[in-house]
């Protein structure tokens, strides 16, 4: 065990310094940042457009004293109900001097107005689409209520009373915090697989691996690899999270209020790294299995796609069970070694128990190095086989991963 | 003592027999060649008899030890197929191949710059090995496979890809390395390179090893060959010649009789033959090779080393 433990250190050292010097380390880092940058940079965007193209403006078209009080009743009630609380409104005219239709205020393209207030506080007419009036009958009648009345109506002052956890905040809310610690495990371990598989290139294409597999056993160079690519993700979320604190400095207020776990903050975010760490050794040893005994590049590449997918379908599997708690189906997700650790970051947001945490960890440790042990196993059974030997005995066909007969 | 010991090593894939009752002893401290044509099983052997992959049948013992890889710090091998990190520097991928094989990457450093000085690469020490030539990658990765000083050097098909001036270097560590004590096994398909370096062979063909001992019992296993010129063509001494005697004008060409020279050269004196020229040609290995293996494989290995040389 010492001399695999050793010789399994000279690979991660190799694999690890190998990977931090290369380019694809650099887009490995910048990876997360995109989806971000993206996702902001559309919201803002969007707002914007938002704010500019659909922005309600009303019309009034009231006697100037009463197109005075409407517009200080505006102002007075935002003060309490916010200013984005009522559309903005502008004066467009005095129709005793204009002689003007409502309509025509509103034919007026670049005041941008959706509806006209005419008439009186009394007896107000709203001329616009009725959407638009829908949209801004009430408010203007309030407004028009509150104009008429001649001083500011006096408010309540409500006393907060803050508490932590309410019945309601328990379970449907918590549901979020675990959609969100599901996500963080599948966001980092979908990023990783492309490492992965970039590394397993590089093996199959520099024909090193005979060499490493006649020198220390297989399980160190698989356990090696591991390591490196885990080295190599514990210091990307270190990179991340140093910047996410950074950012979360600036625009901290801004952000989503995520409900408290029920495992508390720090055991959660301890098991979203150990749950991530589990959820990568699973699928870093599926890889390396299955990519180590794939004959070309090609064959390696192939592969990215169909493990993807099934790791998209264990993640929307786990986030499913998230809302079955307790039934036979959340029990198999927490059971099935690639979701379990999707399946127990849900647990851990929603239940406090920790004991089932140590089991699903235990048990995803024996499933990873039995994944482990199955690909050494495939290796020396499929792979070293040299020229004429690996090749076609069989009529001139060729097999694909060892196994799918291929025409030669 | 043995350095390597196999007894009806069995090893096939899909069906197909590449090692078939391999029995094979490897005497330590000598140098030891593998003779087969490409697709003989040699590689497969080696793997299996080096542990990288299990036998399906039979038993192997490397340096003593029936589990091979508890003994990787006592070996060196290059596989056929070189490998090698393009991006690494070929100083450090001395050092790497020797920390695999138990060497710190100080120390392995340190004695793969000797090394590379030594074989007139020190200049090339700090370069990338995409920044190398075909030939100075490989010497790089011999140095890494002998970095360590193991006990057994393993070459697949070390000439490969080699020119003529490194494939006289390589014969000279080959040799250098007998020198010190170390078993040197290597498997070649070119029959001069185990008839310069090796004391003993084994010949495989079709996963089977047709034959095993001292290149000179290989040798020793045909009739040497005499080539006789006469003057005359016809007479008595012509019974002293063995029926399946090849005539062309005046040359003879047939194997020595068992009798030996000297009632040969009694009859020829005696029945007036007029001998002008005559030779004794002792066998070479690839007539050994031809009379072991049989003519087909020989005409597979001729082909495969006319295919090299182009």
């Amino acid at each position: 065990m010492k001399e695999i433990i050793r010789a399994a250190f000279v690979i991660a050292r190799r694999d690890f310094t190998a990977i931090i010097y290369s380019k694809a380390f650099i887009f490995f880092l910048l990876g997360p940042f995109f989806p971000v940058l993206v996702g902001f940079a559309a919201g803002n965007l969007g707002g914007q457009i938002a704010k500019d193209v659909s922005q309600p403006v009303v019309g009034i078209a009231l006697a100037k004293e009463e197109a005075g009080k409407i517009l200080s009743a505006r102002e007075s009630l935002s003060k309490t109900l916010g200013d984005s609380y009522f559309a903005r409104m502008v004066v467009v005219g005095d129709p005793a001097a204009d002689q003007k239709a409502p309509q025509s205020y509103l034919a007026k393209k670049s005041d941008n107005l959706s509806v006209v207030v005419t008439g009186t506080l009394q007896k107000p007419v709203i001329t616009g689409t009725a959407n638009a009036i829908k949209r801004e009958r009430a408010d203007i009648e309030l407004l028009a209520g509150y104009a008429q009345s001649g001083s500011a109506m006096t408010l309540p002052r409500s006393a907060p009373d803050i508490v932590v956890e309410s019945a309601n905040n328990d379970k449907t809310l918590r549901t979020v915090t675990a959609q969100g610690g599901q996500f963080f495990i599948f966001f980092l371990t979908i990023l990783l697989a492309g490492m992965v598989l970039s590394n397993l290139v590089e093996e199959k294409s520099n024909k090193i691996i005979e060499i490493l597999a006649a020198s220390i056993p297989m399980e160190s160079v698989f356990l090696g690899k591991l390591f490196a690519m885990l080295g190599m993700a514990l210091l990307g979320i270190l990179v991340w999270t140093t910047v996410g604190l950074i950012g979360f400095a600036a625009i901290g207020p801004a952000l989503p209020n995520f409900p408290t776990p029920a495992v508390g903050w720090p055991m959660f975010i301890g098991l979203c790294f150990t749950y991530f760490i589990m959820t990568y050794l699973m699928l870093g040893a599926l890889f390396l299995g299955i990519g180590a005994m794939a004959a070309t590049v090609r064959e390696v590449q192939t592969i990215s796609m169909p493990v993807t997918m099934a790791q998209l379908i264990n993640f929307f599997f786990a986030s499913y069970a998230l809302t079955k708690t307790g039934e036979p189906i959340e029990k198999f997700a927490a059971i099935f070694p690639f979701s379990s650790p999707f399946a127990m970051i849900g647990r851990a947001a929603l239940e406090p128990a920790l004991w089932h945490h140590a089991v699903a960890i235990i048990g995803q440790i024996f499933f990873a190095i039995l994944l482990l042990r199955l690909g050494v196993y495939l290796f020396k059974k499929n792979v070293m086989k040299s020229g004429s030997a690996g090749r076609a005995k069989d009529d001139g066909a060729r097999r694909l991963f060892g196994f799918i007969k291929m025409p030669g | 003592m043995y350095a390597i010991e196999a007894k009806g090593l069995v090893k096939q894939f899909d069906g197909f027999r590449a090692v078939d009752g391999v029995d094979l002893n490897i005497p330590e401290g000598s140098i030891f060649g593998i003779l087969g044509p490409n697709g003989a099983g040699k590689t497969t052997m080696l793997r299996t008899l080096l542990g990288i992959i299990d036998p399906d049948a039979g038993t192997r013992s490397l340096l003593g030890s029936d589990r091979p890889i508890t003994q990787s710090r006592n070996v060196g091998y290059l596989p056929e197929e070189r490998g090698l990190y393009q991006s690494m520097r070929a100083v450090d991928t001395i050092a790497f191949m020797g920390a695999l094989r138990g060497l710190s990457l100080k120390e392995g450093a340190e004695k793969g710059r000797a090394l590379l000085e030594e074989a007139g690469l020190g200049y090339a020490a700090d370069r990338q090995i995409r920044q190398l030539s075909k030939g100075m990658a490989q010497t790089v990765q011999l140095m890494g496979t002998i970095v360590h000083d193991p006990k057994l050097i393993v070459l697949d098909e070390p000439f490969s890809g080699l020119d003529a001036l490194n494939q006289a270097k390589l014969e000279k560590m080959i040799r250098a390395q007998a020198a010190k004590g170390v078993t040197v096994i290597f498997s070649t398909h070119v029959i001069a390179h185990a008839e310069r370096l090796c004391e003993r062979i084994a010949i495989i063909a079709k996963g089977k090893i047709s034959f095993d001992g001292l290149v000179s019992e290989a040798r020793d296993r045909l009739r040497p060959q005499v080539h006789l010129e006469t003057e005359t063509l016809d007479g008595p001494w012509r019974s002293a010649l063995p029926a399946e005697t090849k005539a062309e004008g005046h040359w003879w060409h047939f194997t020595l009789p068992e009798t030996g020279v000297e009632p040969l050269l009694t009859a020829l004196v005696e029945g007036k033959a007029g001998v002008k020229s005559l030779s004794i040609e002792r066998p070479g290995l690839h007539d050994a090779f031809v009379a072991i293996a049989g003519e087909a494989v020989a005409a597979e290995m001729d082909d495969a080393h006319v295919g090299e040389a182009k």
